[in-house]
């Protein structure tokens, strides 16, 4: 017995010897990291064009990006898990179109989001079972599932896009809560739900649980497999959903819309400083980056700086923003 | 007398600080195109420069990285935004843009379609500026392929998507005049097979079109992308003699093969004149001095006088232009 | 075990079973399939994968992966591209030098990234897919390079050589035995499965993990600008928004369904040569049976998503013992 805790109390000394003072705990974090950047960016843009500081201009923009920032969310869950989810977009865009497709068969509107939600929640069973129960590695699964989707709402639609939708369907992004576009809303307040989800209830810790030790969490008791399968299906049908917004907002689907989302998405979620190996991350970090995308994307664009600079600043800002998280998690743990 | 003299300094002044006013105020124009390296925008682009740089209007454009639906939007959003008076746009879409172009004319922005229309959705915008008379397009370019080959023998049509609507209407007319012309009588229409503007497809489905159809006469392709495909694949399979291709391409990307003899002719407009007829119209309907209804009629130095026609659509040039080994060499674009 | 079980586990064999039969059944609906005329389709089809397949499998089997290939082969044509419209009077070789070197710098950034900050590589590339799209724009002021700016001899590497098989295809096929015999034969490449296979083993057996990773990258990086010229002698032309978009995704499909494993330490070029060869296949079949072409995508997704189970069944015997290892 005492040969055994003898070790310990040395170990003991030596972590106690260098604490970290207590102000760079609170503040040397990604989450603080994301929000010095959007306050930067928000400067930055209101120099960059007179144009730019219109509260109502930048929430209109956001609705563009706000159907991505609301399936981030539950990306930013799937990966604190250990996992990832790169089939989202083409999942917006598949239920997107069997919504168009069933509502131009003659089904009602409610009958046809209820397909679209469905089929959501079909393809995030079919990548969980590729992933849970065959246990193939999530990145190069929905890689596959992908361009299947994508591939399927290509056969379906074709090029045509499907419209005509009735009027009280259409615009969502234009019906406001008081300033404030629905789509907007329903992300704030889906924020607010899953960051309550996973910082308080016992699922949400065993959701970090599993991403920082997959194994200890099984000895620990925790369902793993049953877990993820949740969440896979969680992205399926957040995704339908955020791909109803899109048809709503546009008034039409079409097999690419949302095309290149996997990559606003992942971006967002590694702007909010989760960690990419699973583990830790948060729901307000994503909600931040996402605040922090749109600033950026709509200060250039309105800025008029030309479409070849936003793609080297997106992708120089993803990997950036992971080397940086890296390397504070990597201090804070030791 | 002074008094009089002090009024009339003061008109003096305000006519002069309004005329400098006006000049300070120019109407600002911004072309949109479907996306960013695309050579065919890039003289239609050339056009509106030209245009604004005697007219006096300020030019932009902004333009996304890739061709899909929704690329457009933000940038549309953020011109609003700016206060631009003229958005011009080759859109991505016949439909899902409609809701932006809705808000931008309710705050006073003029949305002109350039380049092809929006069947069905044409209330959404304020008028359309068309390359050619598009009725033209069809019979016109089965002439420049029946002319090649003698009236006779399979022909094939390489297009776009299976949905691209340009491209249908134009097959569609082919199809008309194939059957409805006795000139075309023996030339038998075999297949259309659909590239989607895609390199890659486009060969592949060129190439499937020569295995398939050994007696193959002709190919139509009234897409740029397709039609130098096509080109290509005739002259790797050493085919050119046997096989005549037209359609509709740039001289940039055609004059290779007109120059080897791979291609005999093809057809094309002037996209250049319709970004200077764009920039004409558009500073003239936003200072009120042409009309925006079917009917008027307006001068363009250069193209002559311009008729807007039914829904507000105008047409750049009636007849399409053929190029051959003879003119190339006077075009670049 | 079975001996269809035997025949799987025996992955070259495999494929070549799944690529004969595939030849049959097509060739059993349209006849005009099996011709000497498909095979040039088809061997034309593939050079452009073919090579930039060897790259993406050797970074696999380091167990790693890189998205970032479609924009590589665009940023090293538009650059070959621009000596070619630029100094017409250069010789052909310089051409390949840019395309070459462009890729390879690369390739090195992204090897650079993936191993000093020990970053997950799909993460790394997914960054840089659009950033090296974004700065081939900028490069090229979005300036298409036209075919009358594509040297005539160039061109003609797609079309022939003296011994009447077109350039391109020699040159695929020798990337490919180079690459077989560098990964069989030489130290490094028995070390890049060596770090596939048990990546926390290989510094122990005195492999420089980290070297060794960054020209795996860099050589996907060269191998990718070696496709961007091979596109744009092969389509005659090179535009900066078209071209090389999406790539990633068929190269990939292609060294999964050539046997790859994507959980390193596993694959050969014979395979990846048969799933490139297999691939081709598909997409020249679909046109001469009338598919459409809106088919080709959910048909490359859907050969992925199979190939990545017989990958599973196979290592694991077979689906039951799958199955019932499942715990948790």
């Amino acid at each position: 017995m005492s040969t055994i805790e003898s070790p310990r109390p040395a170990v003991i000394l030596r972590e106690a010897a260098k604490p970290r003072p207590r102000w760079q705990v609170i503040l040397v974090r990604p989450e603080t990291v994301t929000f010095l950047l959007l306050i930067i960016a928000t400067i930055v843009a209101t120099r960059l064009s007179p144009f730019f500081a219109d509260l109502g201009f930048i929430l209109e923009s956001s609705t563009y990006y706000v159907e991505f920032a609301i399936v981030a969310l539950v990306l930013t869950i799937v990966i604190i898990s250990g996992e990832i989810d790169l089939s989202p977009a083409a999942q917006m865009a598949l239920s997107a179109c069997l919504f168009g497709t069933a509502y131009r068969a003659g089904a009602p509107i409610p009958v046809a989001i209820l397909v679209s939600l469905v089929s959501g929640l079909a393809m995030g069973a079919f990548n969980a079972f590729f992933i849970t129960v065959l246990r193939l590695p999530s990145i190069i699964v929905t890689i596959g599932t992908l361009i299947l989707y994508r591939g399927l709402a290509q056969v379906l639609a074709g090029d045509k896009s499907i419209g005509s939708f009735p009027g009280w369907f259409v615009g969502i992004d234009y019906r406001m809560i008081g300033i404030v576009p629905v789509p907007v809303m329903i992300f704030i307040i889906a924020s607010v739900l899953l960051g309550l989800f996973l910082g308080i209830t016992i699922l949400g810790r065993q959701i970090y649980q599993i991403g920082t030790s997959e194994v200890a969490a099984i000895h620990a008791g925790i369902r793993v497999r049953r877990i993820k399968f949740g969440l896979f299906l969680a992205s399926g049908l957040t995704s339908s959903i955020a791909g109803l917004l899109t048809a709503s907002r546009l008034g039409s689907v079409r097999y690419d819309l949302a095309s290149g989302g996997e990559l606003t998405m992942v971006l967002i979620v590694m702007l909010g400083g989760t960690y990419i190996f699973g583990g830790r991350g948060s729901i307000l970090g994503t909600f931040l980056a996402a605040w922090l995308l749109v600033i950026i994307a709509t200060g250039m664009t309105v800025a008029n700086i030309a479409i070849n600079a936003q793609l080297t600043v997106m992708g120089l800002l993803l990997i950036v923003s992971i080397i940086a998280t890296n390397a504070i998690y990597a201090r804070s743990q030791r | 007398m002074l008094r009089k003299k002090l009024m009339l300094a003061a008109v003096l002044g305000a006519s002069l600080f309004a005329g400098a006013a006006y000049a300070a105020d120019p109407v600002s124009i911004v072309y949109i195109p479907k996306n960013t390296g695309n050579p065919y925008f890039d003289s239609i682009i050339k056009g509106f420069e030209d245009g604004c740089k005697t007219l006096g209007c300020e030019f932009t454009t902004v333009a996304p990285a890739s061709a899909e639906a929704t690329s457009q939007i933000p940038f549309l959003t953020a011109q609003i935004q700016r206060g631009v008076n003229v958005v011009a746009i080759s859109p991505n879409s016949p439909d899902a843009l409609n809701q932006v172009f809705d808000r931008a004319r309710s705050k006073g922005t003029i949305i002109l379609s350039v380049n092809s229309d929006m069947p069905g959705n044409e209330d959404h915008r304020d008028a359309a500026i068309l390359p050619v008379d598009f009725t033209k397009t069809g019979p016109s370019q089965v002439e420049l392929l029946g002319k090649q080959i003698g009236y006779e023998g399979e022909i094939a049509i390489l297009s776009a998507t299976t949905d691209a609507p340009d491209q249908n209407v134009w097959i569609a007319a082919m199809k008309d005049t194939l059957e409805k012309d006795p000139k075309y009588a023996k030339m038998k229409l075999v297949t259309i097979a659909y590239g989607d503007d895609d390199p890659q497809k486009s060969t592949t489905e060129t190439e499937a079109l020569l295995a398939n159809y050994p007696n193959l006469k002709g190919i139509i392709s009234p897409t740029t992308v397709g039609v130098a495909a096509a080109a290509q694949v005739v002259e790797t399979a050493k085919k050119a003699d046997k096989i005549k291709v037209v359609g509709l391409g740039t001289p940039n990307q055609m004059r290779r093969f007109i120059e080897n003899g791979t291609v005999e002719a093809f057809q094309l407009w002037s996209p250049y004149n319709e970004g200077l007829l764009a920039a004409h119209f558009a500073v003239g309907v936003k200072n009120g001095t042409i009309k925006n209804e079917p009917g008027t009629t307006f001068e363009v130095p250069g193209l002559g006088k311009v008729t807007v026609g039914e829904k507000s659509v105008i047409k750049t040039q009636a007849d399409l232009t053929t190029f051959d080994k003879k003119n190339i060499a006077d075009f670049n674009f | 075990m079975s001996s269809i079980a035997r025949l799987l586990r025996a992955r070259e064999a495999g494929i070549l079973v799944m690529l004969v039969l595939f030849a049959l059944v097509v060739g059993l609906i349209q006849p005009r399939f099996l011709t000497a005329e498909t095979l040039r389709i088809v061997l034309l089809a593939v050079p452009l994968i073919m090579v930039a397949a060897m790259g993406q499998m050797m970074v696999l089997v380091a167990r790693h992966v890189d998205l970032s290939i479609g924009s590589i082969l665009g940023f090293s044509a538009i650059a070959a591209g621009m000596i070619f419209r630029d100094h017409p009077d250069w010789p052909l070789f310089i051409g390949f030098g840019v395309a070459l070197l462009s890729g390879a710098l690369l390739g090195l950034f992204n090897g650079l990234v993936v191993t000093l900050f020990k970053l997950p590589s799909i993460i790394v590339t997914l960054g840089t897919l659009s950033l090296y799209r974004g700065l081939l724009f900028i490069l090229s002021g979005s300036k298409q390079i036209d075919p009358n700016d594509i040297p005539e001899p160039l061109i003609k590497m797609a079309q022939t050589s003296p011994i009447d098989i077109p350039w391109i295809v020699i040159i695929a096929f020798g990337v490919a035995l180079a690459t077989h015999v560098f990964l069989t034969y030489s130290q490094i490449g028995r070390q890049i499965y060596a770090i596939g296979s048990n990546p926390a083993a290989a510094p122990l057996r005195g492999i420089r993990v980290m070297p060794v990773t960054i020209l795996v990258f860099t050589l996907s990086g060269a191998l990718a600008g070696l496709a961007g010229i091979i596109y744009a002698a092969r389509f005659g032309y090179v535009n900066p928004g078209i071209t090389g978009v999406g790539f990633e995704f068929t190269v990939i499909a292609a060294v999964v369904i050539g046997g790859v494993s994507i959980n390193g330490g596993v694959g050969s070029v014979a395979g990846t040569v048969l799933g490139v060869l297999f691939l081709g296949a598909v997409q020249v079949a679909l046109p001469i049976l009338g598919v459409s072409g809106f088919w080709q995508n959910a048909i490359y997704g859907g050969i992925i998503l199979i190939a990545l189970v017989i990958d599973r069944t196979v290592r694991q015997g077979g689906l039951r013992g799958l199955l019932a290892r499942g715990g948790a």
